[in-house]
């Protein structure tokens, strides 16, 4: 054969392979409002830039009636790629090849890619769409899924990684996602359970859809699990190219560097804040006058809203941002917000990102179910990500900062390169209410008018203590500023950090309260 | 990137030590599980499960200790014991119920 001819042969093979579980199943995975797996690589890739390995690969089950079966690629497409220049390692289950199902080659390919990213120090994005084990396989497909885990946790800390979830993702396989750092969802498309809905009426009896049990918003809002939720395939391919530019490729590297944008937003920052300590707002609308171009890519936007995380630039490098939300339960910390910031910071320290608190919280959210729920362990798990991390940290102390909350919120004690101030803030052992209770409850209980003496207390209170400047006196403080000054100092701030070194005690690991 | 997409809420009266604030509440929060102290005298099914045996009937003075019922659930038969002796007032569950979790299966009185 002449070269002409093998070229030729070639390209008709991958043609072949190409077209998955081919035009029937294709149909199918369509008429289910889904792209197929090369659509979803090919849409989220910048041009012409995906190279695919191991088209050729073969499953390796020869039992139950496997021998004579063809499965294209494995069900699974994996290569390199870019995002808007930047290099990245992907692969893309084929719901269309049997389901999208795990054998023990599939698995190998994605552990082929996922070493290839470790190596090369590149982010790895990973599309699920998959029935899940390869029943066929046996416990080739639990040692394909525990040897993905592995990898997961080796590169965890080291390079992003990135979990879209577009179409079933259940049992086993809903772990790898679970290790990765940011998860995608969308609306009506991804489903993640441990034990589908199925199993859960067999053995208790229990009916529920699969929606209602692990569908997108579910994770979005009640588990936490998902970190970006989308109404479609495309805007979650937008927000995953979106993410991917504000994050760095490693964490030997920075985020790249934009150019410097002022911020747009209208509303002046003075104005935000109610003058009333009971009054909400929007935190967010703190941030969008701080970054640039106004611009925040919030995560989990939906689950435990009672605090703020998420990514912006300033001065064209980005910066991961924490901030309470009295807009939902009066900005408490709770078990959830706990959890979510915690890992949030420790991203932040992986990836060379600082880090920007923004302050106003009136204390951790009483009850019983949170107390039996362990915020006792989950709010612990903020004082460690703090505590542990090096990045620049920076807080600024919008209004309320009281007792415990104070400490949690990367106080100078646990930390913080600075720590600013606005004027109005009340940083304090506890809300001027309670405290006036506790240290006149003498003379309130024998004045003859109690409530006009608990109400005089609580004005003294308030004057003497619910200031920044009993904490500036101190030096837990460093400045107290105008709010119009924020945006300025944080950029000094920032930038005199920029050669920050700072040492922790030689460890193999820390145990933190997981 | 959201950007500035700010809608006026409904707020609600929240409490926090002694300071109520103007807030939103999260479905979570909404749907939290209200604390309720728990009756020694009413036997819960500790897990979701599926009644096999039934091993007492009503009016039964039972000794601690005794079995009351099995209770398979996770391909495991439970056996559910008495937890002090007393009366077997009322069993409200059957051979073969599936029940969920918290289920008052069993009622009881003081043996006097």
């Amino acid at each position: 054969m002449s070269l002409k001819k093998n070229i030729l042969a070639l390209r008709q093979k991958k043609a072949i392979v190409e077209k998955g579980g081919g035009d029937k199943a294709i149909e199918k995975q369509a008429a289910m409002g889904k792209l197929t797996a090369r659509e979803r690589i090919l849409t989220l890739l910048d041009p012409n830039s995906f190279h695919e390995y191991d088209l050729f690969v073969e499953h390796e089950e020869r039992n139950f009636g496997m021998d004579d079966k063809v499965l294209a690629g494995d069900g699974v497409i994996t290569g390199t790629g870019t995002i808007n220049g930047a290099p990245i390692c992907i692969y893309a289950q084929d719901f269309t090849v049997m389901g999208g199902s795990l054998g023990l080659k599939h698995a190998r390919k994605i552990t082929k890619i996922m070493d290839h990213a470790l190596k090369m120090k590149v982010p790895c994005i990973g599309i699920n769409d998959s029935g899940g084990a390869r029943i066929q396989e046996g416990i080739g497909a639990l040692a394909g899924y525990g040897e993905i885990f592995y990898r997961n946790t080796m590169a965890s800390g080291v390079i992003p990684q990135i979990s879209v979830i577009l179409g079933p993702c259940a049992g086993g396989a809903v772990y790898s996602p679970a290790l990765t750092d940011f998860v995608f969802v969308v609306e009506n498309i991804s489903k993640m359970f441990i034990t589908g809905p199925n199993v859960i009426e067999t053995v208790l009896g229990e009916k529920i859809s699969q929606e209602d049990l692990g569908g997108a918003r579910v994770h979005a809002e009640i588990t936490g699990n998902a970190h970006f939720y989308a109404m479609s395939e495309l805007e979650c391919l937008d927000q995953i190219k979106e993410l991917v530019s504000l994050i760095p490729h490693s964490n030997q590297q920075k985020a790249t560097k934009v150019e410097p944008r002022k911020p747009t937003y209208k509303k002046n920052i003075e104005n935000i804040i109610p003058a009333d300590p009971k009054q909400p707002y929007d935190v967010r609308e703190i941030i969008f006058a701080l970054t640039d171009e106004s611009k925040f890519l919030e995560v989990q936007e939906l689950w435990a809203p009672n605090i703020v995380i998420g990514f912006g630039r300033m001065d064209g490098e980005t910066v991961g941002f924490v901030a309470n939300q009295p807009m939902y339960l009066a900005g408490v910390l709770d078990c959830d917000a706990s959890d979510k910031a915690a890992r949030f910071i420790r991203f932040c320290d992986a990836f060379n990102i600082p880090i920007i608190t923004l302050e106003d919280m009136p204390g951790y959210l009483p009850g019983v179910d949170q107390e039996h729920a362990g915020v006792i362990r989950h709010g612990a798990k903020m004082l460690y990500a703090y505590s542990e991390a090096t990045v620049p940290k920076v807080t600024v102390i919008l209004r309320k900062a009281y007792g415990g909350g104070y400490i949690a919120m990367n106080s100078r004690h646990l930390g913080a390169d600075f720590m600013f101030a606005w004027p109005g803030a009340e940083i304090a052992v506890m809300g001027p209410e309670g405290a006036a209770n506790i240290i006149f409850r003498k003379e309130i209980m024998e004045a003859e008018d109690e409530d006009a003496m608990r109400q005089q207390k609580v004005q003294e209170y308030i004057e003497k203590f619910a200031n920044p400047f009993v904490a500036a006196s101190k030096g837990y403080i460093d400045a107290v500023i105008e709010p119009l000054e924020t945006r300025g100092l944080l950029l000094h701030a920032l930038e005199v950090s920029k050669n920050k070194d700072d040492h922790r005690p030689y460890k193999k690991h820390g145990v933190p309260p997981f | 990137m959201s950007e500035n997409k700010i809608e006026t809420p409904e707020l609600v009266d929240f409490a926090v030590t002694a300071r109520k604030y103007k807030t939103q509440l999260t479905k979570k929060f909404k749907n939290r599980k209200v604390w309720i102290e728990p009756n020694p005298f009413e036997i819960q099914s500790f897990i979701p499960g599926t009644i096999i045996q039934i091993s007492v009937k009503e009016g039964d003075l039972v000794k601690e200790g005794e079995p009351l019922l099995i209770l398979e659930a996770m391909k495991m038969q439970n056996r559910i014991e008495m937890p002090f002796t007393a009366k077997i007032k009322k069993i409200n569950v059957s051979i073969g119920n599936k029940i969920p979790k918290d289920t008052i299966m069993i009622e009881l009185e003081s043996e006097n």
